[in-house]
């Protein structure tokens, strides 16, 4: 089982609370469930979609056939009645598009009739597609009456009841009138599963890590972080400030770390270019920050609400001076999750920035897991303060130690002082000039914490055959859609050689970049493919040339996307088999 | 009881008889006589002469980036309000570099004392024009005087409802001395522009040129009437008042803020098992 669904419509029309509802409604009936938006910047029309993938089993990714269309303007009837599958059908209202299709596969439900005689208002037109949606699946109606109940509460009985009504409507017209509807819905595999997306993922994952202060400027796709945070601020004790601009961002973060308490920033590529100054500057004053950066397509404003992965470059070499960064770029939100707690604890042990590398697809996109796992969380509070503070005798906050990390201080906490700067400094933060005190600093501040640094970096995953012929290599969200290639050009039942013969098809995927995972492994399967084709959402090919200048190694193949959407899975396996021939 | 002698810093690196070793004198005394102990406050300062001035005393030290001196400080604050953050700018960093988190810092209202030494030049970068420089002043940079109006701290103060905006002079240490009393004891975002000469590159605001004119503001002057305040902060020219120009009781940022109302934010713990209802909320 599985099935694709799109709902297309203008900009305000409602289409991402039907796509959120039925996305909610599979996962709490235990489906995995995979979405994916697409939509212009900008607030009312244009046009805008939702997809919905639902499967019994895991999926990752957006496919190219679509099973039922929720059509709620003409323009998605022209645009997507080529992609419906041979079982596919779209729903319209042909009263609102003022336009009546013919053809068994556009099946007319009167939205707006439907909402107006049975919840006594037109704007539960969307409660009715979603109601003829599950009833062309004949999916039992139950957990949406939970979910109604929930979002309704506080507008009262009659409210709930209306909406409840039209769900009806909606389900029972579709039921009696979809006579071409031939979908046949298995069991859920799973109980309830969770669904989240990317950035509520990230957002998840800071306040696991103890994070309490959050200072950002709106800029598509990182809002979706702000917004989290300000709504978890009360309940978990988080000062959240929509600061001035990107450089008051940074730069507040940075205050209330060196004050003692974990700090975290989220932008896009036009942001970020703002906080480069601030990022240097956590570098020099080794001051810990998390940064998530939501790459959108550039240059410039680029499209703004739309998918690319051209900022590794500029995040790696950004800035001004040499200083240690770390770089993670997850592929799903289960990783997210991990890997914004890795970031905090990195970059609080080390005393450096830390970046959460994401774009729109993956901030945009849900997916379904069985849990996140607590336990695996890491939190270790690595500043002094309180007593463990007071009791030392003398304190410098940039003192030599062997692993160049100074003891992180909170001010206030006794009567030492702490002093740090953005000009070069002696041990304990003061301004100099000499020679000698520099380079002791950049030995401590960089040279022997980068090595240290790495030893933290885990290997990129490797799915698939485990002596590859066919090795397909990416970083960060096109994780999801490299895994179904493989899982599609894999043979039904993949020959056993361990040890023995090679063959068959793997993906490398990287989402600890930098520093880069050191190599002899990922390296020797490289070597030893036939052909190994590194697969990016850019145009340049940005990790190919990090590859190379990190280990030498040189993608001869390449598949690079830059039209500012994600690969669909079809699409891209396309694009692997004219490849390998 | 903290004595000057706690306060002893680095030798600085300024041109003998700038303005700025009344200042450092002035402040240090003012701190004693508030009874701060060098751990109790954070200075926050920016880059160009001013900003090497937390390094000449001892305290709390975020020697930062140009112009960013008011939003490290106000991170400080919101993670730590029992913490007294003072910021240090000079006229290029805070009015120049750093102009629009000036407009912020003063709508948010937050608890920062930020001290300007205002020379009316550039002088670490070696004598171009400030936002503050007078029009008539020319430079290497402005061979033809300073075109562009000179900005008027004050009055943008009081426009902006700043809740303390004061003035004063580094040739009046015992005048200076209270405003930085006043400034620290305040409750609300508080500015006070110092007027400096700079002995080497701004020939025209000197001394002399500053004796001349500054005078202190009356004694029945009323600094919450806030169009009096603008009338004035408007004074510039043959007489230049120092001391409180505008102040109001609008309560300061982390007042407002309900997560800090009651506790500093480093004093609130982290409880992990707190984490498991979020993660319920994806189901």
């Amino acid at each position: 089982m599985d099935y694709s669904i799109k709902i297309g419509g203008e900009a305000g029309q409602g289409i991402q609370t039907i796509g959120d509802t039925l996305a909610k409604v599979f996962s709490k009936t235990g489906y995995h469930v995979f979405t994916h938006q697409d939509y212009e910047s900008r607030i009312r029309g244009g046009h805008n979609f939702f997809q919905i993938r639902l499967s019994n089993k895991p999926i990752s990714a957006s496919r190219n056939k679509i099973d039922i269309l929720v059509a709620l303007d003409k323009e998605s009837i022209l645009l997507y009645k080529n992609e419906l599958s041979e079982q596919g059908i779209a729903i319209y209202d042909s009263s609102a598009l003022r336009q009546k299709y013919e053809g068994k596969k556009l099946l007319d439900v009167p939205f707006e009739t439907l909402a107006v005689e049975h919840g006594k208002d037109r704007i539960m037109a969307n409660t009715v597609a979603t109601g003829a949606v599950l009833g062309m699946l004949g999916l039992k109606l139950d957990i949406l009456f939970e979910i109604i109940n929930d979002i309704f509460r506080k507008k009262g009985e009659d409210v709930i009841k209306g909406n409840i009504n039209a769900v009806k409507a909606g389900y029972d017209f579709a039921s009696k009138n979809c006579t071409d509807c031939s979908f046949s819905i298995k069991e859920p595999a799973e109980e309830s599963l969770m669904l989240i997306n990317g950035v509520e993922a990230i957002g998840l994952g800071a306040i696991s890590s103890g994070c309490k202060f959050y200072s950002a400027y709106p800029m598509t796709p990182s809002t979706g972080i702000l917004n989290f945070m300000s709504e978890k601020a009360e309940g978990y004790g988080i000062v959240v400030e929509q600061a001035e601009d990107e450089i008051a961002a940074i730069n507040m973060t940075i205050g209330a770390s060196f004050a003692g308490v974990r700090a975290m920033t989220g932008t896009s590529g036009g942001g970020f270019a703002l906080m480069v100054e601030g990022l240097s500057l956590a570098g020099m004053t080794e001051t810990p920050v998390v940064i998530a950066l939501g790459q959108r397509p550039g240059p410039a404003t680029g499209f703004p609400t739309r998918t690319e992965q051209a900022e590794l470059m500029f995040v790696l070499h950004t800035a001004h001076g040499e200083f240690p960064r770390l770089v993670f770029a997850p592929g799903t939100p289960e990783q997210a999750f991990y890997l914004t707690n890795k970031a905090f604890d990195i970059a609080e042990r080390f005393q450096i920035p830390a970046f959460i590398l994401f774009d729109q697809y993956l901030a945009d996109s849900a997916w379904t897991f069985r849990r996140f796992d607590l336990s695996k969380i890491k939190y270790n509070d690595y500043r002094l303060r309180g007593n463990d503070f007071k009791k030392l005798g003398s304190y410098k906050r940039h003192a030599f130690t062997d692993t160049g990390v100074s003891p992180l201080a909170v001010p206030g906490d006794a009567r030492h002082v702490v002093v740090t700067d953005s000009d070069e400094h002696d041990e304990e933060g003061h301004i100099v000039e000499d020679a000698e005190t520099r380079i002791k600093m950049v030995q401590k501040r960089l040279l022997k914490k980068i090595p240290l640094i790495r030893q933290e970096m885990s290997q990129p995953i490797l799915y698939g055959a485990d002596k590859p012929d066919i090795v397909i290599v990416g970083w960060g969200s096109t994780y999801g859609v490299m895994k179904e290639a493989v899982d599609a050009l894999s043979p039904p039942r993949p020959p056993l050689i361990k040890g023995g013969q090679r063959g068959g098809i793997a993906m490398l995927h990287f989402s600890e970049i930098y520093p880069f995972p050191s190599s002899p492994k990922f390296l020797h399967i490289l070597n030893k493919a036939k052909k190994a084709i590194c697969i990016e959402n850019n145009a340049t090919g940005q990790f190919a040339r990090l590859m190379r200048e990190e280990t030498g190694y040189e993608f001869k193949y390449k598949i690079n996307k830059y039209d500012g959407r994600p690969f669909i899975i079809e699409d891209l396996i396309g694009e692997i088999n004219a490849v390998i021939g | 009881m903290p004595s000057l002698d706690d306060y002893k810093g680095q030798m600085p690196a300024w041109c003998p008889g700038c303005g700025n070793f009344p200042i450092l004198k002035t402040f240090k005394d003012a701190v004693v006589e508030l009874g701060l102990e060098p751990h109790q406050f954070t200075i926050v300062s920016g880059i160009g002469q001013a900003g090497k001035f937390p390094h000449y005393l001892k305290c709390n030290t975020f020697n930062g980036l140009h112009g960013r001196t008011l939003p490290v400080s106000t991170g400080i604050r919101l993670a730590n309000h029992d913490m007294i953050v003072i910021a240090v700018a000079g006229d290029g960093d805070c009015y120049g570099e750093g102009g629009n988190h000036l407009l912020h810092a003063i709508r948010r209202n937050i608890n920062i004392k930020l001290f300007v030494h205002d020379n009316q030049v550039y002088g670490l970068t070696k004598g171009q024009a400030s936002p503050t420089s007078m029009e008539e002043m020319k430079t290497k940079v402005q061979p033809f005087g300073v075109l562009s109006e000179q900005l008027n701290p004050m009055a943008l103060a009081v426009a902006l409802d700043c809740s303390f905006a004061a003035r004063s002079f580094a040739g009046d240490i015992s005048h200076l001395k209270e405003m930085i009393k006043e400034s620290i004891k305040h409750k609300g975002f508080s500015l006070v522009d110092i007027l400096q000469p700079c002995v080497v590159f701004n020939k025209i605001n000197t001394y002399e040129w500053y004796k001349k004119r500054v005078y202190h503001i009356e004694a029945g002057y009323d600094p919450t009437n806030r169009i009096e305040a603008f009338k004035k902060a408007l004074e510039w020219g043959d007489k230049i008042p120092i001391g409180v120009i505008y102040r109001n009781n609008r309560p300061a940022f982390e007042e407002r803020m309900p997560i800090i109302k009651d506790k500093p934010l480093i004093k609130q713990g982290f409880d992990m098992s707190k984490i498991e209802a979020a993660l319920k909320g994806f189901y």
